[in-house]
């Protein structure tokens, strides 16, 4: 199981270590610090390292390296899920999961890391039962605690820590009951040259804001649920509900939290919202190349496509770019060689067009590889698979709750190849 | 407080948070003083800051172990922030000052009877974790309350205490009978004590591979399914890896495991969804293919599969790796998935890599179009690597669909014009292979390549060219130039590129004798001459000697039909993929290798297997387990089924190395791994993927004559001394196969000067001609002269004893040594030592009688006639319970499997027979104890790998152990 964690800055520097076992030197960290250094771009460090004694997992998160020790064979995938889960933890209860605030809270994130592992093995990883035992810090509750000597370690045992329903507290009250559902979708596409889709599924998930009193039982049904054929839910959803009636059942955990996530993978079902046209070129002399890229809505289901954007990697003998936009405005990052378009509102009556030179180091030979173009956008209130929720029931308590759901569509790993 | 108060209103002042940051800032001199005077201060609040201030010293990996005492002192609180933080520093230093740890242990023992549980489980996992000696004494009867607890936060907390106890000191857990409990706890009524009994079980199982800690029967099953339903997702983790491990009784009860697992595959941790999948694959082995639930649960299969290639690149990489085993074994599942493997541009690079070996393990006819498109358009990326492994790839499809092949080529051609360099490269490299997968298709394409030849400078590439030139010699007009042009830089060049141009040009010669008789010359004098590597010294003889006495005979050879390459070569062998397939989501899945191979501390792996299928008829297990249906235990996996080996046996026996007969006739180039002692350059020449000569070399006397003869030939003739060249070879035969005598250790002190009186003892054990013998050398350091010895031995394990008086004849004066040899018979009284192989012995002498113990190395006791027939063998180890099975690791041992084999020979150790799968040999071995004991052993070795695997089956478990120290300590000597 996992012996110990250390917490290491992007730069190499070590800040925080915890060890659940004996202690292991942190020199252990130099095998992952070489292999950092030869990957080059931190992302690119392999999560799984062999050294003669021990095994290093690691994830790469806010730009934060956390590196877990192992001396026996564990899952790999388990390691991960715990670290992605204890950088989970730091973002919900400092904000954000950075070297700064974990530095500024070390007592928290050790008193936390002992509460989440005991001996290599998962204790406690559910945020709310976490929150019973370490409150998470507040401006507020430190200086309280100062004047009146009061602490922040819960001191009784988490009521949901052994019931059957783990992840949700007793006795929750709020004055106003509500519960709200987002549905996003993400479409993970790649276009070849032409615009033809190579490949395209939606990434979708259902995030829940629950706040209601006591101990409701809700039922979520769904329009068009064979819809889904591959999801993956939330502990607390009852899979044999799912499975004969295609709803989800389930007892919500207080506050946020992601009950479900699904893909729709079958091609004819993914709808793609725009084209691209585009046209990148370079001479073979002269140093100098083309770009015109126009931009237009395709399968939109009637939805204005907004927050547009466009990023264009471009190969590395790249000097500067001189380009013209119709619409918004783009950068030229010099050392990362991107260009970045932010078009806005996609108006199909004018289609936003970017167009000009590029210019290349003199002498450098015309780049080897295609730039791939990636867009992003959102379309509000549409969900593209065109899942729709068509009720939420609640069971078990009298009150009458607020209810909403929202959809919006994104782009996520949207790529045209040129 | 009114410090405390300016500080607040300094932090107010400057309107900065107030946060642990400003622990880390003291750096002072004095600081650990401050520290100490804070610790010891009255208001609590203060106390509190100051230990606060202690644990991010200690996060931070400075020193703060001089505070114990005072940290310590702090422990006796109601504040349980404070305890906690308290306990969090005890945990880190109790083990540097395990005298101030016992303070502690009152303030724990109190604490394990508080009414809160909290506090109660919060002192029992502490004491856990204090890693010292003394405090574990304490912490049984605790630990034992602790684990029958009401309330079950305290037992599962409890039950993760006994795995810790257990890493700290094994026997106390099994003395105390806490593994009994912990079974026990599996029935516990809340699932989360159960999943952590599990846990616990499995982590200690894995330090014990032979206990049967976790029993597994149908009534344990159920109950683990049932808390399966209702744990934490980090619980059914456990319990889906333990569930793997159970062999079900037949395919109804393995399809109702299924049926109970399948919800599990729509979990949100991919860690579950992975385990679950493992527990499938390996049950899904036992249905019978024609049941509808068997295909309900290969389609259930594919999509969460697929969903965990949409999650963070961590977690997609080790999916990945995953799913490369799975499609090598099923590949069923996801043969309409081709889409998700396609990369996209913002991966990371390791997860590139991984995507593309499993989009040529899913290529197929039906999708190859799809396929290449998206190879050429990886071809044309930023990344290096991730372009070298496309171009391959394509090479690669065309080798595994054949329909592929002319698209394949024409999307390489096309590749090649766009002269970029290492694209280039790569090309060149992956055609030469997609020749020998088609002779005579693509020729045509040669000219082409030939125009690149002055951009190659890899020697990959440049072999993979001289060898397309040699190969077709007849058909490139300019051939002689364009080797000769490769010959100018000959010793520039890397080792394969010489080897690969000494080969083309030999090919050369014989197809165009005419013209290129100075070429050849030329190159074999460059080879053998002028040369330092022995390899390529060595295949330049063999060809020399071959062109100068018989040319038919070397067309023969060198030209001979090469065997075509298949898209096999890369997939995983199938014992160790079902071997993985058995750890699915394992490190070893990870790293593609069986978990014995890599995993420390894990003292002897079991080998896992998948069971048999039952009832169909088109199972693709081995016989042995097919048939037993997967009721009985697996067999182990490192013995082959009994035709198998038999074949081995005949083909691939080495011949007994006392013997000096000459070699039997080779015919295959498998054998040549048994004629090794020859020499390394042979093995290294037919290793050589492309090398064309295949086996039938070795079956050439002219061979033999190579390696005896010196080179004395000049240049230019072609007429070598063939006659004294195969006494030689047999002698060589001889020379190396006599044995090197029983290995016998230094001498040791056994009676130091000080405890004998004077006198001291150093000896050893030696096996002489088949009489065990102690060999001493007995020294008088006192003042006065010794006479009188005599010798006498305790009952011990082996019935060792004098075989007759201690033969000291002259009295012994000061300072003298004198050097005794005494035989020994194994007829004495038996008793069984711990360890094993000590000897208690009393030596008496005219001033005192002196008692002393020594161990003996077992392998005194190997006697000679233990050989065992084969037969025998095979059918002893199939008879021997896998429970009698010992496996251990000799590290840091140099030696090829034959020297081995020789070296172990000479202590009596006996190799029956070898084998060799994957670059790995192994040998099978048989040794007998002086009292009949057998000791079966099956040793692997792995050219390159310093690390051994032996593994010891015996009747008597016991001498296991003994066994193989005396293989570690003659292999190491």
């Amino acid at each position: 199981m996992i012996n110990s964690l250390f917490l290491i800055s992007h730069s190499g520097d070590i800040f925080l270590e915890k060890h659940w076992k004996s202690v292991i030197s942190r020199s252990v960290c130099d095998y992952f610090l070489e292999a950092k250094e030869k990957a080059g771009d931190p992302e690119n460090v392999a999560p799984v390292l062999q050294t003669p004694h021990h095994y290093l997992i690691s994830i790469y998160r806010g730009k934060l390296f956390f590196l877990s020790v192992t001396q026996t064979e564990v899952p790999p995938l388990f390691v991960i899920e715990f670290l992605h889960r204890v950088a989970d933890t730091f973002q919900d209860y400092f904000g954000d999961c950075s070297e700064v605030l974990i530095k500024e809270n070390t007592v928290t994130v050790y008193e936390l890391l002992e509460e989440m592992l005991d001996n290599g093995f998962p204790l406690a990883t559910e945020s709310n039962v976490l929150k019973e035992m370490i409150r998470p810090p507040t401006i507020l509750r430190s200086v309280v605690n100062t004047l009146t000597g009061g602490s922040n370690v819960g001191g009784t045992l988490p009521t949901g820590q052994l019931s059957n329903v783990p992840w949700r507290r007793a006795g929750v009250k709020y004055t106003n009951n509500e519960a709200y559902f987002d549905v996003i979708e993400e479409i993970d596409a790649i276009l070849d040259k032409s615009g033809t889709t190579v490949f395209a599924e939606i990434q979708g998930v259902i995030e829940a804001c629950v706040k209601l009193t006591g101990m409701p039982d809700l039922t979520l049904s769904f329009m068009n649920p064979r819809l889904l054929d591959d999801v993956s839910f939330h502990p607390c959803v009852r899979f044999k509900r799912w499975e004969s009636e295609h709803v989800l059942s389930f007892i919500p955990p207080d506050g946020n939290f992601r009950l479900m996530s699904y893909h729709v993978s079958s091609q004819n079902l993914v709808a793609i919202p725009v084209y691209v046209k585009q046209n990148i070129s370079f001479l073979e002399t002269g140093s100098c190349g083309r770009l015109d890229i126009t931009i237009g809505p395709k399968q939109t289901m009637g939805k204005t496509v907004e927050s547009l954007m466009v990023t264009i990697p471009m190969p590395k003998s790249v000097l500067s770019v001189n380009l013209t936009a119709t619409q918004g405005t783009y950068t030229f990052d010099l050392t990362t060689k991107v260009v970045l378009w932010d078009v806005g509102k996609l108006n199909p009556q004018k289609l936003p067009n970017l167009r000009g030179s590029i210019s290349i180091q003199t002498g450098a030979p015309k780049p080897e590889e295609n730039p791939s173009i990636n867009i992003d956008m959102k379309l509000q209130q549409l969900a593209i698979s065109g899942l729709k929720v068509s009720r939420l029931d609640m069971y078990g308590e009298k009150y009458k709750p607020f209810k909403g759901v929202k959809y919006v569509t994104k782009a996520g790993k949207f790529q045209v190849r040129t | 407080m009114q410090e405390w108060a300016s500080q607040l209103c300094e932090n107010r002042q400057f309107g900065s948070k107030m946060t642990d940051s400003k622990y880390f800032t003291t750096t002072k001199k004095g600081e650990i003083f401050e520290l100490k005077a804070e610790l010891n201060s009255d208001k609590k609040e203060k106390k509190k800051e100051a230990v606060k201030k202690v644990i991010a010293s200690m996060t931070v990996g400075k020193d703060v172990s001089a505070l114990f005492p005072d940290v310590v002192n702090c422990m006796q609180t109601d504040n349980l922030e404070l305890k906690k933080l308290v306990y969090l520093y005890l945990m880190n230093y109790a083990k540097s000052q395990p005298d101030m740890a016992i303070m502690a242990v009152n303030t724990f023992v109190k604490d394990c009877e508080d009414p809160n549980p909290l506090i109660r489980a919060l002192a029992v996992r502490t004491m856990g974790c204090i890693r010292v000696d003394k405090i574990t004494e304490y912490l049984c009867e605790p630990l034992r309350k602790c684990l029958k607890d009401e309330d079950p936060y305290v037992r599962k907390t409890a039950a993760v205490c006994v795995a810790k106890l257990h890493d700290i000191n094994a026997q106390l857990v099994e003395d105390q009978g806490f593994l009994d409990t912990l079974k026990d706890l599996i029935s516990d009524s809340n699932p989360m004590v159960v999943a952590n009994a599990v846990a616990a079980l499995s982590e200690i199982a894995e330090s014990h591979p032979n206990s049967n800690l976790l029993d597994l029967n149908p009534q344990t099953i159920n109950k683990l399914l049932t808390a399966l339903n209702e744990c934490t997702e980090w619980g059914q983790i456990f319990i889906l890896d333990c569930l793997a491990n159970y062999t079900p009784r037949d395919d109804r009860e393995s399809q109702s495991i299924c049926e109970r697992v399948t919800p599990r595959l729509s979990h949100a941790n991919s860690a579950v969804v992975l385990s679950a999948v493992k527990v499938l694959m390996k049950f899904m082995e036992m249905l019978p293919k024609d049941l509808d639930y068997y295909g309900t649960l290969l389609k259930k299969l594919a999509p969460p599969l697929v969903t965990l290639l949409s999650a963070e690149p961590e977690l997609q990489y080790v999916a990945l790796r995953n799913i490369n085993l799975i499609v090598q074994r099923r590949p069923e599942i996801l043969k309409h998935e081709m889409k998700v493997f396609f990369v996209k541009y913002n991966d990371p690079i390791y997860v590139k890599l991984e995507k593309l070996d499993i989009m040529i393990r899913l290529a197929s006819q039906a999708n190859i179009a799809q396929v290449l498109a998206e190879l050429k358009e990886y071809a044309t990326e930023v990344d290096v690597d991730f372009v070298r492994k496309a171009v391959r790839a394509i090479g690669r499809c065309a080798i595994k669909v054949e329909q592929s092949a002319e698209r394949c080529v024409s999307t390489l051609l096309d590749l090649i014009q766009t002269k970029v360099n290492y694209v280039v490269q790569e090309a060149i490299v992956v055609i030469k292979d997609i020749f020998r997968k088609y002779p005579n298709k693509y020729e045509s394409v040669i000219a082409t390549l030939c125009e690149n030849l002055d951009s190659l400078d890899e020697p990959e590439a440049r072999a993979a060219m001289i060898w397309i030139v040699g190969e077709y010699a007849e058909r490139i007009d300019n051939a002689d130039e364009l080797l000769e042009s490769f010959l100018e830089g000959f010793h520039d060049e890397s080792t394969q590129v010489q080897l690969q141009l000494l080969t083309a040009i030999v090919k050369l010669f014989l197809k165009k004798p005419t013209e290129t008789q100075e070429l050849v010359q030329q190159v074999l004098s460059l080879a053998t001459q002028d040369s330092d590597n022995p390899d390529l010294r060595d295949r330049g003889y063999i060809y020399w000697r071959l062109l100068s006495t018989d040319p038919v005979a070397a067309k023969e050879v060198v030209l001979a039909e090469k065997p075509l390459i298949s898209e096999e070569t890369d997939l995983i062998e199938p014992t160790l993929l079902e071997e993985l397939i058995c750890h699915i989501g394992t490190l070893a899945s990870v790293y593609h290798k069986p978990p014995s191979a890599f995993v420390e501390g894990s003292r002897g792996v079991q080998h896992k297997r998948l069971p048999g299928s039952a009832g169909s008829g088109e199972s693709v297990e081995s016989p042995d387990t097919g048939s037993a249906a997967g009721v009985s235990d697996a067999p182990p996996a490192v013995i082959p089924s009994q035709g198998d080996l038999l074949g081995d046996l005949l083909n691939l026996d080495l011949t007994p190395p006392a013997t000096t007969g000459p070699p039997p006739p080779a015919t295959s180039g498998m054998q040549l791994g048994a004629m090794d002692l020859l020499g390394g350059g042979l093995d290294s020449l037919m290793g050589d993927e492309s090398e064309p000569l295949g086996g039938d070399l070795g079956g050439s006397s002219a061979m033999g004559a190579g390696f005896g003869a010196p080179p004395a030939a000049p240049a230019a003739s072609f007429s070598a001394p063939v006659s004294g060249g195969l006494d030689d070879l047999f002698d060589l035969g001889g020379g190396v196969g006599m044995p090197m005598g029983a290995y016998s250790p230094p001498k040791t002190v056994w009676l130091p000067a000080m405890k004998g009186k004077g006198l001291e003892i150093s000896g050893t054990f030696a096996r002489r001609a088949g009489v065990i013998q102690m060999e001493m050398t007995l020294t008088n350091k006192a003042m006065s002269v010794m006479t009188d010895f005599a010798i006498q031995f305790n009952r011990n394990s082996f019935g060792l004893a004098p075989a007759g008086p201690l033969q000291v004849l002259t009295p012994l004066s000061p300072n003298q040594s004198i050097e005794v040899t005494l035989p020994l018979n194994t007829v004495g009284p038996v008793m069984k030592m711990d360890p094993l192989n000590n000897l208690q012995v009393a030596v008496k002498n005219n001033i005192d009688v002196f008692y002393f113990s020594c161990q003996y190395p077992i392998s005194m006791l190997f006697v000679e006639d233990g050989k065992m027939e084969r037969q025998v063998f095979l059918a002893t180890w199939k008879d021997i319970s896998n429970d009698n099975e010992a496996q251990f690791q000799i590290k840091d041992c140099h030696l090829s499997s034959d020297a081995v084999s020789n070296k172990l020979q000479g202590s009596n150790i006996f190799t029956i027979a070898k084998r060799t799968v994957d670059g790995q040999d192994m040998l099978y071995q048989s040794t007998k104890l002086s009292n009949g004991i057998w000791v079966l052993a099956e040793l692997r070795v792995q050219t390159g790998n310093p690390t051994f695997t032996v593994c010891l089956k015996c009747r008597a478990p016991e001498v296991s152990q003994c066994v193989f120290q005396s293989y570690d300590a003659v292999l190491k000597n």
